[in-house]
């Protein structure tokens, strides 16, 4: 499957244009960047799971841009093929974003580990707990909000 | 004509504002062992007996002696620096001469050596563990991480000092240091224990256990 099939796939399934990483270049299979609103955030993860037989999921992490939300980046990959996809979505802050574990197993980690730190609630996540943080903990410390160095006795 | 020679001003420390955080958290050594009230009132007895500093200087010397050649460290190791804490147990920079047995258990042991980050998930076990200790006990604070934070300093997670936690005897610098800073150190505090009850580190007379 060369990058052009990928694309045309994509735009008929769901309907945006994935690009390339770099914007100069003709767009790479391994790495195409599909940006999707969040309410067809499953569906996009499922066509590439499905379609493109994307069965690797590498991570899933978030980016915080302040006042215009956060975007929540998952990488999924098929490694016969060697289609790599970087999905993307937006969500504002403190608005949930459906989760992804019905699809993969793996993303039950990355979900909450994304949650203790940038405080996205998933809907739909089994098991929300913290994963790395201390008991306790107060605010996310991923977000530009966080004041980092504030001291807070005994132990920071 | 020689340019003049600039005169630097001598550093203000009370206003360094990690020397400040320093002195507003940092943890003190509390008073001495605590030791059963028996053992305590014979000793106070011999003391105030005609005669008894002899046997009671002499005694705690010796005590002392005792103290610093068996010196058992737990082995507490949280990060690189424990590679080289481990390479100072082993054969090359062999501290077994001075005594040294890194031993699994707290209950065994005088001395930890904090070798590494201590997060702040870490720091209630870290304080676990000392408590564990039977006293007299020791700590060495081992590395830029355990003594201040090091590179993580202005991280969320990390404990900006391990004697924000628990109270540390020796600070050996370094990123890790190498086995001889850590043997360095040791020496430091053998030193220290040898003029342990000396310095008057002992239980203040009515000062309840907690």
């Amino acid at each position: 499957m060369t990058a052009e099939t990928a694309i045309a796939r994509l735009r008929e399934a769901l309907g945006v244009e994935a690009t390339g990483e770099d914007p100069k270049r003709p767009p790479d299979i391994r790495h195409l960047v599909v940006t999707v609103p969040v309410e067809r955030w499953q569906a996009a993860v499922g066509i590439a799971r499905d379609d493109l037989g994307c069965r690797y999921f590498c991570h899933l992490t978030a980016v915080d841009w302040k006042a215009e939300g956060l975007d929540v980046v998952c990488r999924v990959e098929n490694l016969e093929t060697h289609i790599g996809l970087t999905l993307k979505t937006r969500v504002a802050r403190d608005a949930p974003c459906p989760t992804l574990t019905g699809l993969y197993r793996g993303a039950i980690w990355m979900e909450r580990e994304c949650h203790e730190l940038f405080g996205i609630p998933f809907e739909g996540h089994p098991d929300l707990r913290h994963l790395l943080l201390a008991d306790g903990w107060e605010g996310y410390p991923l977000r530009k909000d966080y004041a980092v160095d504030t001291p807070h006795p005994p132990y920071r | 004509m020689k340019p003049p020679i600039p005169v630097i001003p001598p550093p203000a420390w009370e206003e360094v504002k990690d020397l400040q955080e320093w002195v507003k958290y940092h943890q003190e050594r509390p008073g001495g062992d605590q030791v059963s009230d028996t053992v305590q009132g014979l000793w106070d007895r011999l003391e105030h007996f005609p005669g008894g500093w002899l046997a009671v200087t002499s005694t705690s010397k010796l005590f002392n002696w005792a103290r610093k050649s068996s010196m058992w460290p737990v082995t507490f190791g949280l990060a690189c620096c424990a590679i080289e804490m481990m390479a100072t147990f082993a054969s090359r920079f062999d501290v077994e001469r001075f005594g040294m047995v890194p031993w699994a258990s707290p209950r065994h042991a005088d001395l930890m050596i904090v070798s590494g980050t201590v997060t702040i998930k870490m720091a209630p076990m870290l304080k676990r563990i000392y408590e564990q200790m039977a006293d007299p006990k020791w700590c060495i604070s081992m590395g830029s991480c355990a003594n201040s934070g090091g590179p993580f300093r202005h991280g969320y997670h990390v404990v900006k000092g391990v004697d924000r936690v628990v109270p540390v005897d020796v600070y050996v610098p370094g990123c890790p240091p190498t086995p001889e800073s850590l043997m360095y150190g040791i020496l430091k505090l053998h030193e220290k224990v040898a003029e342990f009850q000396q310095t008057g580190q002992r239980s203040a007379p009515g000062a309840p256990p907690d």
